[in-house]
């Protein structure tokens, strides 16, 4: 166990692997090459279509001990992870590495593969069931979470080799070339697959739309697509836009979301050329709004909106806010509708999104970024992985990637959840480091990383409720009371890694 | 001179939810009704005042008005909300079903009592009478002068409509009249006059239609159901740019005037005298509340001195 930088304790290997505890965000430097993968060759006249998944897994060579992936743009629509794991279970494989761009909750239905052996371990962060369980202890695989900028660089690096990539493809044609604009499981952009489809030993894409030859148009090209598989049915379409769409009624989290926007009022970035990137939570769409409202009054004409992409930048698109969209993910189906017809809405990969290990990434060009957390503490380092009751609940994201790309990442949260303070001492898990993190906004008052002090005099010039953060924290714990410490084996569930490769934090078994 | 304050926006917020109750210092209503009465159910009377006294006494850099609605003084509560809440100093008790000048005048007696017995100053204590029913329209120009306490007049169209045995409207026709002589009543005694609230939450257009009506009728603000409608309701009372432009030549041209020992002198081919005078400096005095001008207003240059 050695100590990185930020006082976690992190252990020398983990499921085999040997890690290196994180130092800074910025300089770890990469050695060696891209990770090299097999040449092949298809002769005219060679077909790609094979009749099922489990043709695909035997054609593929898969034996045990490998790793596959699936990309996660069906969300919790996905059906394609339990098909292939209940294949790989049929198929008597067993000790099978998952390295998926992400997990949901409707992916529990593995957890019964999990306790058989067919699963082994994780290579990808979990949203939901499968990692409360391990944070329980109740079930035993390595997880190690990742940001999407993170699981891009781990691939193309070798420090992932995915032997066996399945590409749900909700518009597919025989050769392999698609893309995800149309068909009943459109799910608009497929950012995530593209790492996997040029750097996995065997790509099969599945679809349940196979249209004539070619599709078009082509997101992933057939030149990368050594199988295709048809199904009935890749996902439950309603279920794809599984998250928050509205902006927020609360009025606590519309006060967060107006100070946010007058942070970046005051930033002086809300100029020509704004670049911005917001989630698609209530708070942070609120927060859009204003931005959107200031961006017309001020006649700012920006640059691009970023990342995981909702109808509201597709609106502030077509408006000629922006002058174009990158997106990686597709958030609710106006924007998979926009993005099969027009051209200013472009898919980019989750590596030009987000990985710190390539010639400069789009989140390096980002102005302002806003983030949530579900826990700040009072070295501005934020948590979004674990819950209050210590248990690893969600992916990490693009969240430590766009933070340390933007210049301006302001971090929105309400300053109590329940009955609990959410900025305290120490945050349960460390997922992006304070260094990173610029604003601190709550109802309660704004804090600004004292590396601003220019900001922050410009917030107070604002008469806006700037404060110290510890000062935030204690009004927050005066209403709360200082809640009382989780409780923790010495047992690792989980790596949180860095972007960069180090690791910034473990999630420790949570004791009963 | 009465005491300038703004009183745009009074928020409710049910004595009975503390979550609701802890997050009152962020808003930025210039005051808020902790509500006791109708926001309250029966069985938890007892509970919410002994909440409001709590959260009142732990709260100390109080940033807005606050106002304790009690209920009704024919009602068993009322008396028992007053000893809860009192000691932990409010600004004033809003007296629903004030009907009659006798009701608020029993209601300035036993506040009187009680700042006896807390050794306060008497008269601390000040009035929100809410105007509510037909005979309370009829007797606001009685209620407006009936105590020295009273701040303003609380118009509240809900009951109002209800002891008329009508609807209430969106564009408001049947209030037109109650609305007007509530107002002469309380400008009349000098004091302000708050409209009811809106209370549909969804419709910020509906809210800002009603409110541009009420604040062309001569009302100072209104109650408000949710935090999300303060803001439409500033941006209403907001003094326009050009009005402000207007009012800060306005007391420049006063302040030369008094500099040479008279108190009119013409602007732009217009007599400025004492009214127009305090015409701007009350939008002189709400622009500084809105953050639209950053000035101190020095009352003894503008008005002479005394």
């Amino acid at each position: 166990m050695v100590k990185n930088s930020l006082g976690r304790l992190i252990p020398a290997q983990f499921n085999g692997q040997d890690l290196i505890p994180y130092r800074d965000p910025f300089s770890l430097r990469p050695q060696g090459n891209v990770a090299p993968r097999p040449l092949r060759r298809v002769n005219a006249g060679e077909r790609k279509l094979l009749g099922s998944i489990r043709e695909a897994i035997e054609a593929a060579g898969l034996r045990d001990g490998m790793t596959i992936a699936t990309h996660h743009h069906l969300r919790n629509g996905d059906v394609l992870l339990g098909l292939v794991v209940r294949e790989l279970d049929a198929l008597g494989l067993r000790d099978i590495r998952i390295a998926s761009s992400s997990v949901h909750p409707v992916h529990a239905e593995i957890i019964p593969f999990i306790e058989k052996g067919v699963i082994t371990a994780l290579e990808c962060g979990v949203n939901g069931p499968i990692g409360e369980l391990a944070s329980r202890g109740e079930l035993d695989c390595p997880i190690i979470v990742r940001t999407h900028g993170g699981r891009a660089r781990a691939i193309i690096s070798g420090q992932v080799t995915v032997d066996l990539a399945f590409i749900a493809a909700p518009c597919c044609d025989e050769y392999g070339n698609m893309n995800g604009f149309f068909g009943p499981s459109a799910c608009g952009s497929l950012g995530y697959a593209h790492t996997d489809a040029e750097h996995a030993r065997c790509v099969v894409a599945v679809t349940d739309n196979l249209v004539p030859y070619p599709a078009s148009p082509i997101s992933i090209p057939q030149t990368l697509i050594d199988y295709v598989v048809t199904i009935d049915s890749l996902g439950d379409p309603r279920k794809i836009v599984s998250t928050t769409t509205r902006v927020t009624s609360d009025p606590v989290g519309l006060l967060i979301a107006k100070y946010a926007s007058q942070v970046i009022d005051a930033s002086g970035l809300l100029r020509d050329g704004f670049s911005f990137q917001t989630g698609s939570g209530g708070i942070s769409l609120a927060v859009a709004d204003h931005v959107r409202r200031m961006m017309r009054e001020q006649k700012v004409k920006g640059s691009f909106g970023c990342g995981g992409i909702t109808g509201y930048f597709v609106d502030m698109l077509e408006e000629g806010l922006f002058q174009s969209l990158f997106d990686v993910q597709c958030f609710d189906l106006k924007a998979v509708e926009s993005m099969g017809r027009n051209r200013a809405h472009m898919e980019i990969s989750a590596d030009m999104y987000a990985n710190p290990f390539n010639a400069g990434a789009v989140v390096n060009r980002l102005d302002t970024v806003i983030l949530g957390a579900t826990e700040v503490d009072v070295n501005f380092n934020v948590n979004v992985n674990t819950e209050s009751n210590g248990y690893l609940l969600h992916n990490t994201g693009g969240h430590s990637d766009t933070a340390a790309g933007a210049k301006l990442a302001i971090i929105v949260a309400p300053s109590i959840r329940g009955r609990l303070p959410i900025v305290k001492d120490a945050v349960t898990t460390i997922t992006t480091p304070g260094e990173t993190v610029d604003v601190v906004v709550t109802e309660r008052g704004i804090a600004v990383n004292p590396k601003h002090q220019e900001l922050r005099n410009e917030l107070l010039r604002r008469k806006l409720p700037v404060k110290e953060i510890d000062q935030l924290q204690q009004e927050i714990y005066q209403i709360t009371g200082r809640p009382r410490p989780l409780e923790f084996t010495d047992k690792v569930v989980a790596l949180i890694e860095y972007r960069d490769g180090s690791i910034i934090d473990v999630v420790h078994q949570v004791k009963d | 001179m009465t005491e300038f304050r703004l009183r745009r926006t009074l928020l409710y917020v049910p004595g009975n939810m503390p979550s609701m109750l802890q997050n009152i210092p962020m808003f930025d209503c210039d005051g808020v009704i902790i509500d006791l009465e109708d926001a309250v159910p029966y069985s938890e009377k007892d509970a919410a005042r002994v909440l409001v006294r709590r959260f009142l006494e732990g709260w100390r850099e109080r940033n807005k008005e606050i106002i304790v609605r009690i209920n009704p003084l024919d009602t068993k509560w009322a008396l028992p909300d007053l000893q809860e809440v009192l000691r932990a100093l409010p600004d004033g008790i809003r007296l629903p079903k004030a009907d009659s000048p006798e009701i608020v005048e029993r209601l300035d007696t036993l506040l009187t009592e009680f700042e006896e017995e807390l050794g306060l100053e008497i008269g601390r204590f000040k009035i929100l009478p809410s105007i509510e029913s037909a005979a309370g329209v009829i007797n606001s120009v009685k209620i407006a002068r009936c105590s020295s306490r009273i701040i303003a007049l609380a118009f509240g169209a809900e009951d109002y409509t209800a002891s008329l045995e009508i609807e209430r409207t969106k564009t408001g026709e049947e209030l037109f009249h109650a609305r007007t002589r509530v107002i002469w009543a309380a400008k009349a005694a000098g004091i302000q006059a708050i409209d009811s609230i809106f209370a549909d939450v969804s419709d910020m257009e509906g809210l800002r239609r009603e409110t541009e009506l009420i604040k062309t009728l001569g009302y100072n603000g209104k109650s408000l159901v949710n935090p999300r409608q303060i803001d439409v309701v500033h941006e209403v009372f907001a003094p326009k740019q050009a009005e402000v432009d207007y009012a800060l030549q306005v007391v420049d041209a006063i302040q030369r005037a008094r500099a040479m020992g008279t108190g009119v002198i013409s602007l732009n081919g217009k007599m400025v005298d004492a009214p127009v005078v305090k015409r701007a400096v009350r939008v002189l005095k709400t622009a500084k509340a809105h953050g639209l001008i950053d000035m101190e207003l020095d009352e003894e240059v503008i008005y002479g001195e005394k």
